[in-house]
């Protein structure tokens, strides 16, 4: 009888312990029911802090497991623990919202665990079969938490737009895996690289697969021209499941992204590049340009959301570890200032209905001085001015373009941040320099209040300890590059 | 020498307002107060520190004077450390920004009645990132202090500024993030080209940037400092901000942020790419004589007072890039003092604009007229600085002009003699303004009850015509510490583009 070792489970101990107090909770509520929302959810936020320190004992080294289907290693780590502060953040700030909208129900946390479960297997994925389940496990509960005011027509309809859209790029990603596999005979990631590294011709098979793959993966990232369905997802959807999808799902799939075409692909650098330039080009300008015209601030988030994914691939069309590093850098600080951005939109509320115009801002200065300032220092991050934390996410992505010689690449992205300079000052313009129209309904709910504070504070004074971050990514790129 | 951080106090003190101001308590009157005096003893504060930095500067030695230096970000290969010093080119940015700060406040004191908290906080904001930028001697440290200024500018003009100003403060922020963005790209190239984000060292290591990259490079940085000077065809920003912005926004933009273009060229782009700057020196007097003839004119068809001191500064600015580029000695001392000049004189002429649109809410100048008859004193303090924004000897003027066009005169006389069309075309729009303002009968009902100028108000004038004065007649106290530093970016210039061959020296 053949002998099979107990499976080496270490590296994916964050995952399964995650999965496994979702279990949990799901228990728990449904035995509790409706009236242990509350409860739940800070025991939801209690486990993915807990989580979280698992996954940072893992410490920085590679470790794989399942037969070198999973790693853990210091990327996995370090773009872990920011889809975990994300996911936390997001279950705060909807709590009080929940509750005013009496969607309050219990199964929201859960999804969200079970969602980040899925993120981290995305991110820790070494092999296309693992990369699959982890991204239909996060979709699967996406597609969920998208309609989950279920009386709302609005925001079923977005459920459905984010099912038929998220099924038809699975599908297409699904397509490509399975080409790649047919033509390279392999789905583990260390084959995959061992093969092309080669050098040798590759089999156009393998090509098109890629390119299906990049299609897949850039439908989940929100690149253009694959993006159509963010804006309608982000207006439709609860305003705090939209400020979740805002952040985790996309810094996870952006670092499953650079994961799948860094290591196995790597040696295939020269034929995705193209691609990757061009959806960074494209994402840059239509999102800079579409994003004039809107009028809800959550569609504007929306367009905002893809031009930053279009900075984020400069750092990627380089190729390089400063690349890298610089993908990361933003996606920390894109996560801090958006995260932020939403709060102040989930203080918008007056006489107890929900606002989402950017006219409804009118004034902000004057009745609300202290939010005011909290949504400009996002908008002026957002923008990238120094000294905010959003001009050292661009600083490093430049950094890396003009390092591998990517000329007109920073010239492009310069330009249209000038461009986006407009519409996020424009937020500035109407709260500083319109006329006051009433006050939002007062107190904010003090989850609400804390998670503003701690995003504002670290967006504006994160040039006084810059080290942490950077040295993490720095870390945490080079561990892609050393295989 | 002293040995604690004054260059870092002198940036960072007006913070410590800021934080003041904001942890002041109390109903609105009493906020605002507080405001006001916490805001004026800060500015006051900063600028005897400032004036500590001009009698310990050595000026006999070209290097950094006051340096500070400390790890800021050391990772991955890219560093970045927190690297101050001054020399003899941005000592007196120094001090015209702390002295125009304190003066802004002194004169917004009774104007702004609304958010004067958030007002008051803009300035010393202000105030902080503009000292930083003449201290910093690291790129990136630079970049962060230059940029960083659009923030509160942008907020000065659209929340304070007049009834078109959200258009006018979306064009100032556009204009000028447009070009510093292509700056921080050029920055990152200088990076990669000498190693180092270092300003002094870069400065002592330009010629591992060769010719062709010289030329982008110069593109980028032209790019930024034109649109901050700004010459001809980029100025177009500068009139509408202007006309939008509140007195001391006037002022601050005038006196200091149309220096910072001026001070770039003469930091950056000269010493840094000297064969650059030779190769381009052709378009920059083309763009500066017609800076100076095409904005002269348009000054003269004026009807807004305020426009009409936005043309000239743009002529005024036109001298200072033709003399940036003439590279001698006198050339480059005159575009420095007539840039300091320009400083107080254009600063004084805002707030004399200012003095009557407290009165009557107008800058129209049709509005106005015989003004002598009511305010005498105000007559005289308007005279001396129309007069020395003529360039009339014994004024601040004269020095910078004469110094500029004798030192160009020699290197192309065609440039100078287009030039000099200025100096009469100077006084035909300033004299042509007064004459409107304050001579002619008084006529309208509204100006027989104005009010000349109180202490307040005097008190801001004394100083800046004591300059003024003080400038034109013993020019030498000036003079002295820009002369070493200067003659020192010449001798780098003139060195690198000898050494280049007889292709780049043709011109000279």
């Amino acid at each position: 009888m053949p002998h099979y070792p107990f499976p080496a489970i270490a590296p994916a101990v964050p995952e399964i312990l995650l999965a496994g107090l979702a279990m949990a909770l799901l228990v728990l509520g449904a035995f509790r029911g409706e009236r242990s929302t509350r409860e739940v959810s800070w025991l939801a936020v209690v486990a993915l802090v807990a989580v979280f320190i698992v996954n940072l004992a893992q410490g920085g080294q590679s470790h794989f497991a399942f037969y070198g289907m999973f790693v853990s290693d210091a990327f996995a780590v370090f773009t872990n623990a920011l889809v975990l502060i994300g996911s936390a953040i997001t279950i705060i700030m909807g709590l009080q919202y929940d509750e005013d909208e009496r969607i309050a129900r219990f199964e929201f946390p859960v999804l969200v665990m079970l969602a980040t479960t899925g993120m981290m297997l995305m991110i820790s994925a070494h092999d296309l079969i693992i990369l699959y389940a982890g991204l239909e496990l996060q979709n699967l509960a996406l597609y969920v938490a998208a309609s989950f005011n279920r009386d709302s027509a609005r925001s079923s309809e977005a459920g459905l737009k984010y099912f038929v859209l998220g099924g038809l790029s699975s599908g297409i990603l699904l397509y490509g895996l399975s080409l790649v596999y047919g033509f390279a005979g392999t789905t583990g990631f260390a084959d995959l690289a061992q093969l092309f590294a080669g050098g040798g011709p590759v089999s156009p098979g393998v090509i098109v697969g890629l390119a299906f793959i990049i299609a897949g993966l850039a439908f989940k990232i929100s690149a253009v021209p694959f993006h159509m369905w963010t804006p309608d997802v982000y207006e439709g959807a609860p305003t705090p499941v939209a400020a979740f999808f805002a952040v985790a799902p996309k810094l996870a799939a952006f670092a499953l992204f650079v994961r799948v075409l860094i290591e196995p692909f790597g040696p295939l650098f020269a034929e995705w590049r193209q691609i990757v330039l061009f959806i960074s080009v494209a994402s840059m300008v239509f999102g800079a340009v579409a994003a004039i015209a809107q009028r809800s601030i959550k569609r504007l988030m929306a367009y905002s959301s893809i031009g930053h994914v279009g900075y984020a691939l400069i750092g990627l069309a380089t190729g390089t570890a400063a690349g890298v590093r610089g993908i990361l850098i933003y996606l920390a600080i894109y996560l801090v200032m958006t995260v932020g951005a939403w709060a102040v939109i989930l203080c918008m509320r007056r006489q107890g209905r929900m606002l989402e115009e950017i006219s409804d801002l009118s004034g902000l200065s004057h009745t609300h001085p202290a939010l005011a300032l909290a949504l400009a220092i996002f908008m002026f991050s957002l923008t990238g001015l120094p000294p905010t934390a959003g001009f050292f996410a661009k600083l490093y992505i430049f950094f890396a373009a003009i390092n591998a010689q990517l000329f007109g690449l920073a010239v492009i992205g310069v330009v249209t941040s000038v461009i986006g300079a407009f519409y996020y000052f424009r937020v500035v313009k109407v709260m500083y320099f319109d006329e006051p129209v009433a006050a939002f309904d007062r107190p904010f709910s003090f989850e609400l209040q804390s998670v503003l504070v701690v995003t504002a504070i670290i967006t504006l004074f994160f040039f006084a300890l810059p080290g942490p971050l950077i040295g993490g990514a720095d870390a945490a790129a080079a561990a892609l590059f050393v295989r | 020498m002293i040995h604690w951080p004054l260059l870092s106090l002198v940036t960072f003190v007006p913070l410590v307002g800021v934080f003041f101001i904001i942890i002041a308590r109390g109903d609105e009157a009493v906020v605002a107060s507080n405001a006001r005096f916490i805001a004026l003893w800060t500015s006051l504060a900063d600028f005897g520190l400032s004036i500590l930095l001009w009698i310990y500067f050595d000026p006999n030695t070209a290097g950094f004077q006051f340096v500070e230096r400390a790890d800021w970000i050391n990772l991955g290969g890219f560093s970045i450390s927190y690297h101050m010093g001054i020399d003899g080119i941005s000592l007196f940015f120094i001090l015209l920004s702390t002295l125009l700060t304190f003066l802004s406040i002194l004169s917004s004191w009774v104007v702004i009645k609304f958010q004067v908290k958030e007002y008051m906080i803009a300035f010393l904001a202000l105030e902080t990132l503009m000292v930083g930028i003449f201290c910093a001697l690291n790129f990136i440290v630079f970049y962060v202090f230059f940029e960083g200024v659009l923030i509160p500018m942008f907020l000065i003009i659209g929340v304070w500024g007049g009834d078109n100003r959200i258009y006018s403060a979306f064009k100032f922020f556009l204009y000028t993030l447009l070009g510093s963005v292509l700056m921080l790209l050029g920055i990152l190239a200088i990076y990669f080209q000498t190693g180092s984000t270092d300003i002094e060292y870069v400065l002592a290591h330009a010629n591992l940037i060769p010719f062709g990259l010289q030329k982008w490079l110069w593109l980028a940085f032209f790019a930024s400092f034109a649109i901050k000077v700004p010459m001809w065809p980029v100025h177009t920003w500068l009139p509408d901000a202007h006309v939008e912005a509140p007195t001391a926004g006037s002022v601050i933009l005038a006196g200091i942020l149309l220096k910072l273009g001026g001070y770039g060229f003469v930091r950056f782009s000269l010493p840094m790419f000297p064969l650059a700057s030779h190769f381009f020196t052709p378009l920059i007097f083309t763009l500066s004589v017609i800076a100076v003839i095409y904005t002269s004119l348009v000054a003269l068809a004026q009807t807004d007072m305020k426009k009409l001191i936005a043309y000239s500064s743009i002529a005024h600015m036109g001298f200072v890039t033709m003399g940036i580029f003439a590279v001698t000695s006198e050339a480059l001392q005159g575009a420095m003092i007539q840039m300091l000049s320009h400083g107080f004189v254009s600063a004084a002429l805002f707030l004399c604009v200012g003095v009557l649109y407290d009165r009557l809410h107008t800058h129209e100048i049709a509005r106005f007229g015989g003004l002598v008859e009511r305010m005498p004193a105000y007559a005289f303090v308007f005279m001396v600085f129309t007069l020395a924004a003529i360039g009339l000897p014994g004024t601040s003027g004269f020095v910078g002009e004469f110094l500029i066009l004798l030192g160009t005169f020699r290197v192309s006389t065609t440039e100078a003699v287009l030039a000099a069309t200025a100096l009469f075309l100077a006084p035909a729009y300033m004299l042509y303004l007064y004459r409107r303002v304050i001579f002619g009968t008084l006529t309208r009902v509204d100006l027989r009850g104005i009010l000349d100028l109180d202490l307040r108000e005097k008190a801001i004038f004394v100083p800046l015509l004591a300059l003024t004065l003080w400038m034109g007649l013993y020019p030498t106290s000036f003079v002295r510490p820009i002369q070493v530093s200067a003659n020192h970016i010449i001798e780098q210039v003139t060195a690198a583009v000898d050494s280049a061959g007889p292709l780049h020296a043709s011109l000279r």
